[in-house]
């Protein structure tokens, strides 16, 4: 067995390992870090595959922005996962059904699949005959080249969603106390401090 | 390692889009730092910006051009659907400054995401492929969703946003579905490359990808049987965002249908034909029907706004060129009557309250005679009599569809907008021969501006209808 099968056993048996245990665990918290063990191993199966550029994106976006929320809204809203489940048991054998019914219709699908040779040539042409360049950098060569209309595009279309979220939550609250930090670093001793005499058994107002 | 050689694409024909990106990223920065004071300046900036954009649009040849990489494409149908789209927004802005001021909710946001959805227009219009279809469409509809909640305080403009949000969403999956199955049958997104792929076969992939794709346009069209969130989205929101939604994306989606159907599927015409006929008879039927019992003139104009997307469609199942001369024709006339309309119906207020339904019209002759008599235009117009607008509109696309041998289609028609006659008139009716109320305020000159031009636009059209007819001739003939 080569080093390349090895690895992909390893990594293809931890991913379903865990898989498994993020739906069968009690604790939510353990679930979702076992859900990030899930991402890791499948980002693992990417670099086998040659994919790098793929495997870092599921790690960055996945395990450091999607599963980290997961961990957030986890551990601050207080959802009893276990009251959530009660009624597998009562759906169980209508879950079950279809659960049946699309696996049959996969395998009817999957029966009867061919490819038609042409077909393979035609997206596949100009992005993969490139010699000794990772695919890092080729996404990234036609990424600002032919597609930067789209790449222009969707980030106008982020600057929207940013734009949209704050005009629609943003609101001005009177009365908050804000920390202003070129008042706090103006202040001098004379500012903060005031020396007072205090006359004996009266005194002062402050 | 191979040298790749920078090439940059020829961006003259993306002028105005980028003039509109650059403006709307300074308009945002000025915003953010001079806050809300900048409401006032960030409009006329927009403006300004949508005018300028107007003039290169209309200045730019007609030949037909492709850049970025054979996505965008340029020629006179997308100079024609452009140069309205940026007026139906140029007219939105002035339309809503003096409404927004007196809602107490003027943020200089509005301007700013007007822009920015005609940006995505745009982008529609000239779309040469699905993936900047669908990019320019979701800029859009982002862009829509927000202005719909913009009045975030009132129940109804948020229920409007989120009605449209989660409806709209679930139409891009549609749509993107198609475009997938599409892509998935022919290994391309780009039009010419559709076209050359079917080669005049189309098999069941390629049909069911034509349906789920109709089905996305039909939303954003607001065509029956997609129309279900247009009354509540048109209701609901704030009057300038309805006459906005009225407008200017209609452009568009109508621009992006034409785009799609006869720029990639223009040799399977039969397949798509039958979707579009019986979108079209669903929309007129419904648009005139069920708009008789409406009392808020708002959700009136949202099933006018369903039956006339019906109208217009009819140019498209010609799949003619004169069927979409038609079809351009309409839109023009339909632009016009729209914003005519809701500057009048803006115009109704009294004592900080706006007034919304048929009854606050009554006997509005003898209290705003010249108001009176322009909305009395837009709706004779919209009911399809001449010699106004709206008839000569109706002409061409039956005209077209006769034609086309498209018989039953045409008569279908002729009989709806019959029916639709009937509250288009009673509206009439109620301006000149029902009890006179109080008189409302005054215009302010947007709405005046507004409902000016738009009424010349109407009621002149007959006398010299060659340039707008030779636009539309241009803009049909550069599709085929």
């Amino acid at each position: 067995m080569s080093a390349a099968a090895a690895f992909f056993y390893l990594f293809a048996g931890i991913a379903i390992a865990s898989a498994f245990m993020v739906i069968t665990s009690r604790n939510p918290v353990a679930s979702v870090l076992f859900l990030i063990l899930t991402f890791v191993n499948a980002a693992g199966l990417f670099v086998l595959m040659g994919a790098e550029f793929l495997a870092m994106i599921l790690v960055v976006v996945y395990v450091g922005a999607v599963a980290v929320l997961f961990l957030f809204v986890v551990m601050m809203l207080d959802v009893d996962f276990a009251q959530l489940r009660q009624g597998f048991q009562q759906y169980l054998p209508i879950g079950a059904l279809i659960g049946a019914i699309f696996l049959i219709e996969l395998l009817l699908v999957v029966g009867s699949w061919t490819i038609d040779p042409g077909m393979m040539q035609a997206p596949l042409g100009p992005l993969a005959n490139v010699e000794g360049v990772t695919n890092t950098q080729m996404l990234g060569r036609v990424l600002y080249t032919d597609y930067v209309f789209y790449f222009q595009l969707a980030g106008l279309i982020l600057l929207v969603a940013m734009i949209g979220a704050i005009v629609l939550t943003l609101r001005d609250r009177p009365g908050v106390k804000r920390q202003n930090i070129s008042v706090q670093n103006a202040r001098t001793q004379e500012m903060a401090v005031e020396t007072r005499k205090v006359p004996s058994r009266q005194g002062v107002e402050v | 390692m191979t040298a790749i050689q920078a090439v940059l694409p020829s961006l003259s024909p993306v002028m105005p889009e980028l003039i509109l990106a650059i403006g709307v990223l300074g308009l945002i920065l000025y915003g953010a730092f001079r806050g809300e004071r900048s409401a006032e300046s960030v409009n006329v900036g927009a403006l300004i910006l949508l005018i300028l954009a107007f003039f290169v649009v209309v200045s730019q040849s007609g030949a037909k051009v492709t850049t970025l990489n054979g996505s965008f494409i340029v020629d006179n149908f997308s100079k024609v659907m452009k140069a309205l789209i940026l007026l139906g927004s140029a007219a939105t802005i002035l339309l809503s400054r003096d409404y927004f001021q007196r809602e107490r909710i003027d943020r200089f946001e509005f301007p700013i995401l007007i822009v920015l959805c005609t940006i995505g227009m745009m982008v529609m219009a000239s779309a040469n492929d699905l993936i900047a279809l669908y990019l320019g469409l979701e800029l859009q509809s982002l862009a829509a969703y927000v202005i719909a909640a913009f009045h975030r305080d009132n129940l109804k403009s948020t229920e409007a946003g989120l009605k449209y949000f989660v409806l709209g969403a679930l139409s891009s999956g549609m749509l993107l579905y198609g475009s997938s199955l599409v892509y998935g049958f022919t290994g391309t997104v780009s039009f010419p490359g559709i076209v050359s792929a079917l080669n005049d076969n189309a098999g069941i992939g390629i049909v069911l990808g034509i349906v789920f794709v109709a089905a996305g346009v039909a939303f954003k069209m607001s065509a029956v049987p997609f129309h279900m969130w247009t009354p509540d989205v048109y209701e609901g929101s704030p009057t300038p965002v309805t006459a906005f939604f009225a407008s200017a994306p209609k452009m568009a989606a109508v621009a992006m249908t034409v785009r799609v159907f006869i720029g990639a599927f223009p040799d399977v015409t039969a397949i798509w034909q039958q979707i579009i006929v019986f979108v079209a008879i669903a929309s007129m039927t419904l648009g005139s029907f069920a708009a008789i019992g409406q009392r808020s003139i708002k959700r009136l104009m949202a099933y006018s706004s369903i039956g006339n997307v019906g109208y217009a469609l009819i140019g498209l199942a010609a799949a003619s060129e004169e069927g979409i001369r038609g079809v351009v024709i309409y839109m023009i006339i339909y632009l016009a009557m729209t914003l005519g309309a809701f500057a009048v119906l803006l115009s109704l207020r009294r004592g900080g309250q706006m007034f919304e339904t048929v009854d606050d019209l009554s006997g509005l002759s003898r209290t705003h005679p010249v108001l009176a008599f322009c909305l009395a235009a837009m709706m004779f117009s919209l009911a399809g009599i001449p010699p106004l607008a709206g008839f000569f509109g109706k002409f061409y696309v039956f005209a077209a569809a006769i034609k086309a041998d498209l018989v039953g289609l045409a008569v279908i028609g002729v009989v709806t907008s019959v029916v639709g006659a009937f509250y288009y008139l009673r509206l009439v009716k109620v301006m000149y021969f029902d009890e006179p109320q109080a008189p409302y305020e005054t215009m302010t000159p947007g709405l005046r501006i507004v409902l000016g031009l738009s009424s010349a636009v109407v009621v002149l059209f007959f006398l010299v209808p060659s340039p707008l007819v030779s636009a539309a001739g241009a803009a049909a003939k550069s599709l085929f």
